[in-house]
């Protein structure tokens, strides 16, 4: 692993960049419950990067914090350079940050397209009304995020879809929608709840390749949560491991996988 | 012009493009019809593409500017006179127009088939040793780089969806749109070259170089001088009356000689609009969108087609389910008559303009079919019942029997004579014998040069005369004039007591049922005839799903006792079918059983056009072939299988045999 926060080229020609994030000593509570221990960790421009752990290590509650569902009760948020305060989850979204949901949520009666077209929405400028009555401003500018929204649908190959109702469509295509109205709010950061779970070997071949499709053409920083090791270990360039809470490893794949507290965490200790 | 523009891509347009300076004595050869569409249908689409979302189109006075750039683009890589230039991808304009740009560069194009893998393509690219690839997008780039150790003379591949490949070695890749840049900024230092060069091109200069789809042994490089192209498409153009507001959707290989000629050589000869689909998933919509007038589909597409209109009639309310069964019969019964221009009752006419406003009008909107005026399919034989369903719908469909070697056409169907037998008459130009073993011989202005570097095998196929050996055994019906097609002349073969074995003629039969998706029919030198049967699994698992019949894979599906039993009582109406002709009474299957696995052209059990490959099947399960002639009611089998990606695994099965109800030999009983 790269230690340094010099930019660098990974082995298969990607640039990572500085840090962009960083979480310093993030504590998280629900009343008595103490959902994260005092973990610190940093992302960087352009890297994948995995958060791994058993049931309830408190990897969802990271991402929430992440993108500003939670607030932390101690520590904080720094994103480019600076801490981030307190926001509602849409200005968070409008700084650049966009996530898919380990549950898929989708609005199952519209189709495909008006859902990755609601992924434009904190990039659009006219009001409500202009847009209701479709008049004015509001018609050029749908044109406009309709021709960014179709090469999102042309990257993810989902053409064939574009007017179906998304409760027709079988679990591992919602995914993919689902990521495809992430990638329409055109994000620097990409959180990735479980894109996997739940999905066929081939399905998670195709994600798999997709993620790192985003990740290389439009260099998009990512950050997910996966269960299937063997993807994780794939993917990222960076994992970090949470167990009850705390952080238990930091660091490339190899390291992680080598890592003694690790291997006691997913496989038990022997008392 | 400055080239010192040409890193913007901005380069002030030639007062005059090459291919207006050059003077074309004759309509001889792609570039010349280009020319001429470019100059008097200037402002009509000449190409549509579905691009993100919504048809982009090109005007023949677009399409020749953007050609032209190519083709200067290419000179400016080094593309010399001869070298042969492939193109691979699906259909785009794009690909179209990499064909006649390298034509226009004296180079000699050829098409692959898109889904070949890697090394059925490196023995082509390193059969004709093509120096330029032009290839669709990553896929395909990818492939090429795979082998391109083995291929000597490759030097530079350009591609057209640059995804995913940023940061690929650029030493020997180019971008499409940089070639175009490239050449627009040199047209001062290759206007006279290129000009020289198109100007040379005459009728028997080569204008394409196809690769047959080989279903026996390795593909050959079928070599088709511009005479052959340009003269058949205006000759089956006129055949047809195409006109030039035809609309066509090109969506079948562009190696395959049919799209060459529908989408290239009637397309420039006529003037016709060529749509090229989003992507092969998104055709049907694509179709239904664009409502060619002019179609051509093999008889696969339409049985998929009539499969899916069946399974949603299921679904249907029952009063519409009534409404199209009544109007469907009616259709059945006057459709076809009304179509070839014979007399059909007031009553039934009105009746039939019912079943249009309620029925027939909406049902071929869903299809696309709306607007075809000529619509063929090619081969392979077509289920009579399929056939009679599109023409009772009113939509002119017609066979034509064709290949490769001849430019497509040998016989096609005239309008108002269309059967679902024969293939038609002679097509206009086209003279065909019979010869002495029954083997179908033409001689046509399209008939081809040479396969390229493989002077036995066009000795074999052509003789001094120029007579073609089509390879398949036929007839002329005496009454009609119209052709009829048995079988592949070598594959009709004797059965060990003499009797006349056809198994093309029995498979055909067995197909035509919804459920059936192959055939393979053994029985060559043995007492009797035996199936191998490949379920379809859209049909079988529709009629699973209705039945509550629970099944995890298509091997389970496979496997059940009462898919067995339905097939078992097609086959039994088959031999009753096949006992009806003294001829052909030995063909009757005795035994069957149902694979495991689908015949895949990745396994080599197909060609790339899904013809069965009989002898690979034959020998891959010889276990279960000897198991058919053996008695035993159970086999159990390893296959191999290669998956999409080209791993390999191996799938293992136990499967039944079991006997089938036989009629007895007529001239038996009749001792």
């Amino acid at each position: 692993m790269n230690t340094s926060v010099e930019p660098y080229t990974t082995e298969d020609g990607r640039e990572i960049g500085g840090v962009v994030m960083e979480m310093k000593n993030i504590t998280l509570r629900f009343g008595g419950v103490v959902a994260i221990k005092d973990i610190s960790f940093d992302i960087r421009q352009g890297e994948i990067r995995a958060i791994i752990g058993p049931n309830g290590a408190g990897k969802s509650s990271m991402l929430n914090v992440i993108s500003g569902f939670y607030t932390p009760s101690e520590g904080s948020v720094w994103y480019q350079g600076a801490p981030r305060p307190p926001m509602k989850p849409y200005q968070i979204a409008r700084q650049g940050v966009a996530r898919t949901f380990q549950n898929i949520a989708l609005f199952e009666g519209m189709s495909t397209l008006d859902n990755i077209m609601t992924g434009r929405l904190t990039h659009m400028k006219s009001s409500m009304l202009s847009q209701g009555l479709w008049w004015g401003k509001a018609q050029q500018e749908e044109a406009e995020h309709r021709e960014i929204v179709e090469k999102v649908i042309d990257f993810l190959e989902i053409q064939t879809i574009r007017k179906t109702p998304v409760g027709r469509l079988p679990y591992g295509l919602k995914k993919r929608v689902e990521l495809a109205r992430a990638l329409a709010a055109d994000p620097k950061i990409l959180l990735l709840d479980e894109p996997m779970a739940g999905m066929n070997v081939e399905e998670k071949e195709d994600m798999s390749r997709f993620i790192l499709d985003v990740n290389d053409e439009f260099g998009t920083t990512i950050v997910l949560i996966e269960h299937d090791m063997g993807v994780v270990m794939d993917l990222s360039d960076r994992v970090v491991v949470m167990d009850y809470g705390k952080k238990i490893g930091d660091g490339s794949p190899d390291e992680v996988r080598n890592n003694q507290d690790v291997i006691d965490a997913y496989l038990g200790v022997a008392n | 012009m400055s080239t010192t523009t040409a890193h913007l891509g901005k380069v002030a347009a030639p007062e005059k493009s090459v291919l207006e300076q050059v003077k074309f004595a004759e309509l001889s050869s792609v570039p010349a019809l280009l020319a001429r569409n470019a100059r008097e249908f200037a402002d009509a689409p000449a190409y549509r593409e579905k691009e993100y979302g919504i048809w982009q189109s090109w005007t023949w006075a677009d399409a020749a500017e953007e050609i032209e750039a190519l083709a200067l683009g290419l000179m400016n890589l080094g593309v010399n006179e001869g070298d042969y230039v492939a193109v691979i991808g699906r259909n785009r304009p794009y690909l179209y127009w990499s064909m006649i740009a390298a034509q226009m560069c004296g180079a000699i194009p050829v098409p692959l088939y898109q889904d070949a893998n890697a090394e059925e393509m490196a023995y082509v690219l390193g059969h004709c040793g093509a120096r330029f690839v032009i290839a669709g997008d990553q896929e395909q780039v990818d492939k090429v780089i795979d082998v391109q150790e083995e291929l000597h003379q490759f030097e530079h591949m350009i591609y057209l969806d640059p995804r995913g490949m940023r940061k690929y070695d650029h030493t020997r890749l180019h971008e499409y749109e940089h070639v175009q840049t490239q050449g627009r900024a040199a047209f001062d230092e290759y206007e006279k070259e290129l000009k020289r060069r198109i100007e040379k091109s005459t009728w028997d200069t080569t204008c394409v170089m196809l690769y047959t789809s080989g279903t026996t042994g390795k593909p050959k490089g079928v070599v088709l001088s511009n005479s052959n192209i340009v003269l058949t498409a205006k000759n089956s153009s006129e055949f047809d009356n195409l006109q030039r507001d035809e609309e066509i959707l090109a969506y079948l290989p562009m190696a395959w000689v049919g799209d060459f000629i529908f989408s290239m050589g009637q397309a420039m000869w006529t003037g016709f609009c060529v749509n090229c689909p989003e992507s092969p998933e998104t055709m049907m919509t694509d179709l239904r969108e664009i409502g060619p007038s002019y179609y051509f589909a093999p008889p696969r597409i339409f049985e998929t087609q009539l499969t899916q209109v069946m399974i949603r009639m299921e679904d249907a309310s029952n009063f519409k389910k009534k409404m199209f069964d009544y109007f469907m019969n009616h259709a059945k019964k006057v459709g076809p008559n009304m179509l070839d221009g014979e007399s059909v009752g007031l009553v039934d006419r009105l009746k039939y303009a019912v079943g249009e406003v309620t029925t027939y009008g909406p049902l071929k909107s869903a299809l696309g079919f709306s607007k075809v005026r000529v619509g063929y399919t090619a081969g392979e034989a077509i289920g009579p019942e399929i056939f009679e369903f599109y023409r009772s719908l009113g939509i002119n469909l017609k066979q034509l029997y064709g290949q490769t070697e001849a430019g497509v056409f040998i016989t096609q169907q005239p309008d108002g004579q269309v059967r679902n037998d024969t293939v038609g008459v002679p097509s206009p130009g086209v003279e065909v014998k019979i010869g002495d073993n029954g083997e179908v011989f033409y001689r046509s202005p399209g008939t081809f040069v040479e396969y390229y570097k493989n002077p036995e095998s066009t000795a074999d196929t052509k003789d001094a005369d120029g007579w073609v050996a089509t390879g398949d055994a036929g007839f002329f019906e005496e009454d009609t004039g119209h052709l009829r097609i048995i079988d592949r002349a070598k594959d009709v073969g004797k059965m060990s007591d003499g009797r006349l074995f056809a198994p093309k003629y029995v498979e055909n039969k067995l197909k035509f049922y919804p459920d059936i998706l192959e055939a393979v029919v053994f029985g060559a030198d043995r007492d009797t005839c035996t199936a191998f049967i490949n379920i379809d699994l859209t049909a079988v698992g529709n009629w699973a799903e209705r039945n509550n019949i629970a099944y995890a894979s298509y091997q389970e599906l496979a496997g059940h006792p009462e898919v067995y039993g339905s097939i078992a009582s097609h086959i039994a109406e088959v031999n009753k079918s096949v006992a009806q002709d003294p001829m052909l009474s030995g063909c009757q299957i005795h035994r069957f059983l149902i694979l495991h696995k689908e015949l895949d052209a990745d396994d080599g059990e197909m060609t790339r056009t899904r013809k069965v490959r009989r002898k690979i099947v034959a020998e891959k399960f010889h276990d279960l072939i000897a198991a058919l002639y053996d008695g035993s009611t159970e086999v159990s089998t390893v296959t191999e299988v290669t998956y999409e990606d080209g791993r390999k695994g191996a799938i293992s099965a136990t499967l039944e045999l079991r006997d089938v109800e036989v009629q007895a030999n007529q001239k038996m009983a009749a001792q």
